[in-house]
C-alpha cells in the first residue's frame, strides 16, 4: 500500500482504490441531490445498496431525506465522524471542504469525476487523509467487482479467481 | 504497441481479459448464457436497471453476460473504454454512427472500402437522410476539403479491403480533430494485434469480428469500441449524448456517465432500438477465437507475405498489391502503422482480365472460393463478379476491384502447399 506522498493522482493503482473501498463504511456525500436522475443520486442509491452508510450533505436541499437518509446542511453538523467525504461540488469548493473533512476526522477525501484540486489534495494528504480525485466511487466499485463489464466497459481487471471487490 | 495494462502484455490479455472465472460456478471456460431475460430481485431493482442507475441484466437484446465478456475483451485489446458487440460488422458500422448522425448530416468516407460498406453508406444511409461523402483514401487533404458544418464523422478502413492499401491514419485523425468530429476506423483487416487505431488518434473503432478475430469462418459478428476520449459533454454537434434524453427522464448521457457515455448510449438506446444484437453462442465462439489471435496473425502475416513475393515473380501476374512488398506504394505507411505485418488479405492482377480471373478461381484446389476473409483456410475471390458486383465500373476501379483483380485471404496452412496450389492454377491460364 503506497503512502499518501507517493500517490500519483493521474493514475491510481487498483490496489489503492480497492483498499479505500474495502475499509470505508460510512460516506458523507456533499452535494447529494434529491432529484432521482442526477448523477449524485445515482451514486448514493448504488452505494447504499452495496452496504455503505451514506449521509447526504446539502445546504440547499428542500427535503429532509434523500434515498431515505436524513440530509445535513454541512459536514460540521454531522452527529459523528465518517470514514470518507465524497464531493459533488465544483473544484473551487474543495479547499474549504478539505478543512471540514479534517476537522470531523474523515480518513478519505474523494472528489468526483471532472473535479481536480492539487492543493486541496496536498493539504488533505499532509493531514493524513487518503485522496482520490476525478473518479466516481460508484464506477470504481462496479469496475473492481466486474459489474461494469456487464455493460461492455473495460474494467482493466484480470483475475484467475471469481470476481469480488 | 501501446502498453494496454499496467501488468500484462497483449497475448496475456487476449487470453484473459473479460473472461475471469464465472462468479457463480467458477467455470473456467466462460459460460454461454443462453437466456433471453433475467429475474429482478424486486420492483426497486427493476426500476434501478431500467433507469440505468446500476449495472445489470434486463433482456439479452441490450446486454448478456457472454456478449459482455466479448465486449470487454475487445475493448481491452484496442485500449478502449468500452465496447458494444453487434450481430455483424455492417450492424457495427450503423451502430457506430447512430449516436452521431441525424437527417441532413454528413459522414466523410474513404473511397477504398469493403464493397458492402460502400453500398450501405452510399445508398441505404440516404434512406435515413445520412449523406456519405466519398473522398480519395490516399489524400488526407481531400478529407479536409470535404469537411462542412454538417460533418459528424469521418469513416475509414486503416488496412483497406480488398487489400494492400494502408491509410495515413495519423494525418486523417488530425483532420478529424481539427473538424471537431470523431474518426471512426474499421480495423477488421489489421486486428488490434497489428494496429491499434486509438494510438494514432482514432475516436471509435469498428470490426467485423467474423474475420480474423473469431478466425475460423464460423461466427458472424461485429463490435464498436469507444476510446472514451472524445469530448461529448456540452458539444452541440452531438445532442444524443450532450442533451437530456426524454426517454430516460432527462438524463444526459455525457454528464451522468462521463467517459462511459458512448458505450452506455450504444446499449441503452442504439441496441435497444436497432436490435442488432449478437447471439451468446456467436460471442462464445469469438471469445475462444480471440485467445489464439496473436498466434494466428503471426502465421497469417508470414504466409501472406511469402505468397505475395511468390506471385510478384510469376509471368502471368501483372501486379501484386501487398503493403509488405517494397514495390508497394504503401510500403512506408505499412512500416509505420503495421510494423508486425501487413495482414494476409491482398490483391493481384492476372493477365487476361475478367476471363482469366474467373479461370483462376475454377482452377484452385486448396483455396476456397468464398466471399469471406480472415479464415484459417486460404480463400480466393474475384471482387468484380462478387463482393463489388453491385458497384459501377468506376467505383470498382476506385475501390481497387477492377476486372483483372483477384483477392486472396491467406490462411495458416503450410505455406508451400498454398504456393503450390496458386502455381498450378496460374499454369492453367
Amino acid at each position: 500500500m503506497p503512502g499518501p506522498a507517493s500517490v500519483d493522482h493521474n493514475s491510481y493503482p487498483d490496489s489503492y482504490i480497492r483498499e479505500i473501498l474495502r475499509n470505508v463504511r460510512s460516506i458523507a456525500m456533499v452535494g447529494a441531490s434529491a432529484t432521482w436522475n442526477r448523477p449524485s443520486n445515482f451514486a448514493m442509491k448504488y452505494l447504499l445498496k452495496k452496504g455503505f452508510k451514506v449521509i447526504p450533505v446539502n445546504p440547499g436541499a428542500t427535503v429532509k431525506k434523500i434515498c431515505g437518509e436524513t440530509v445535513f446542511p454541512d459536514l460540521s453538523s454531522l452527529p459523528g465522524t465518517v470514514d470518507m467525504v465524497d464531493i459533488f461540488r465544483p473544484a473551487e469548493d474543495a479547499p474549504e471542504l478539505v478543512e471540514e473533512a479534517i476537522k470531523i476526522g474523515a480518513k478519505v477525501f474523494w472528489m468526483q469525476l471532472e473535479i481536480r484540486h492539487a492543493e486541496a489534495a496536498k493539504r488533505a494528504e499532509e493531514a493524513g487523509l487518503q485522496v482520490v480525485m476525478d473518479r466516481c466511487p460508484k464506477i470504481e466499485y462496479a469496475r473492481l467487482t466486474g459489474e461494469l463489464g456487464w455493460n461492455g466497459i473495460n474494467t482493466g481487471v484480470i483475475s484467475n479467481r471469481r470476481k469480488r471487490l | 504497441m501501446k502498453q494496454l495494462h499496467p501488468e500484462y502484455g497483449f497475448n496475456t490479455l487476449a487470453v484473459h481479459s473479460g473472461t475471469a472465472p464465472d462468479p457463480t460456478t467458477g467455470a473456467r471456460s466462460f459460460p454461454i448464457y443462453q437466456t433471453t431475460a433475467y429475474v429482478f430481485d424486486d420492483a426497486d431493482h427493476a426500476a434501478s436497471l431500467f433507469n440505468l442507475q446500476e449495472p445489470g441484466f434486463i433482456y439479452s437484446r441490450l446486454t448478456n453476460p457472454t456478449v459482455a465478456a466479448l465486449e470487454e475483451k475487445l475493448a481491452t485489446l484496442e485500449g478502449g473504454r468500452g465496447g458494444t458487440v453487434t450481430s455483424s460488422g455492417h450492424a457495427a458500422e450503423t451502430l457506430a454512427l447512430f449516436p452521431l448522425m441525424a437527417p441532413g448530416m454528413e459522414v466523410i468516407v474513404a473511397d477504398k472500402l469493403y464493397g458492402g460498406t460502400i453500398n450501405l453508406m452510399g445508398k441505404s444511409y440516404r434512406k435515413f437522410g445520412w449523406n456519405a461523402v466519398f473522398v480519395d483514401t490516399d489524400n488526407p487533404e481531400a478529407f479536409r476539403k470535404a469537411v462542412t458544418e454538417k460533418t459528424r464523422a469521418i469513416f475509414i478502413e486503416n488496412l483497406a479491403n480488398p487489400g494492400g492499401v494502408v491509410v495515413d491514419l495519423e494525418a486523417i485523425a488530425k483532420v478529424a480533430d481539427e473538424a471537431g468530429v470523431p474518426l471512426v476506423v474499421d480495423n477488421t483487416m489489421a486486428t488490434p494485434f497489428l494496429c491499434q487505431p486509438f494510438e494514432w488518434g482514432a475516436d471509435l473503432v469498428v470490426h467485423s469480428t467474423t474475420k480474423f478475430l473469431s478466425g475460423q469462418g464460423n461466427a458472424v459478428g461485429g463490435v464498436v469500441i469507444d476510446s472514451g476520449k472524445f469530448p461529448w459533454l456540452g458539444n452541440s454537434k452531438f445532442p444524443s449524448l450532450s442533451t437530456p434524453s426524454p426517454e430516460y427522464n432527462g438524463l444526459t448521457f455525457a454528464e451522468t456517465f462521463g467517459d462511459l457515455a458512448y458505450t452506455m448510449y450504444s446499449h441503452a438506446i442504439s441496441l435497444r432500438d436497432l436490435g442488432c444484437t449478437q447471439s451468446p453462442m456467436n460471442a462464445w465462439i469469438t471469445l475462444n477465437g480471440i485467445e489464439t489471435l496473436p498466434l494466428r496473425m503471426e502465421r497469417h502475416c508470414s504466409n501472406g507475405l511469402a505468397v505475395a513475393k511468390f506471385l510478384e515473380k510469376q509471368a502471368n501476374v501483372e501486379w501484386v498489391s501487398h503493403a509488405g512488398l517494397e514495390s508497394s506504394p504503401y510500403f512506408e505507411l505499412g512500416k509505420k502503422y503495421l510494423p508486425e505485418g501487413t495482414g494476409s488479405v491482398f490483391t493481384f492482377g492476372v493477365k487476361g482480365g475478367y476471363e482469366s480471373g474467373l479461370k483462376m478461381l475454377e482452377s484452385v484446389e486448396l483455396f476456397s472460393h468464398v466471399a469471406n476473409i480472415g479464415d484459417t483456410r486460404s480463400l480466393i475471390l474475384h471482387p468484380a463478379s462478387t463482393t463489388h458486383r453491385q458497384l459501377t465500373e468506376e467505383q470498382r476501379i476506385a475501390a481497387g476491384a477492377g476486372p483483372e483483380v483477384i483477392r486472396l485471404s491467406i490462411g495458416i496452412e503450410c505455406v508451400e502447399d498454398i504456393i503450390s496450389d496458386l502455381d498450378q492454377a496460374l499454369n492453367c491460364l
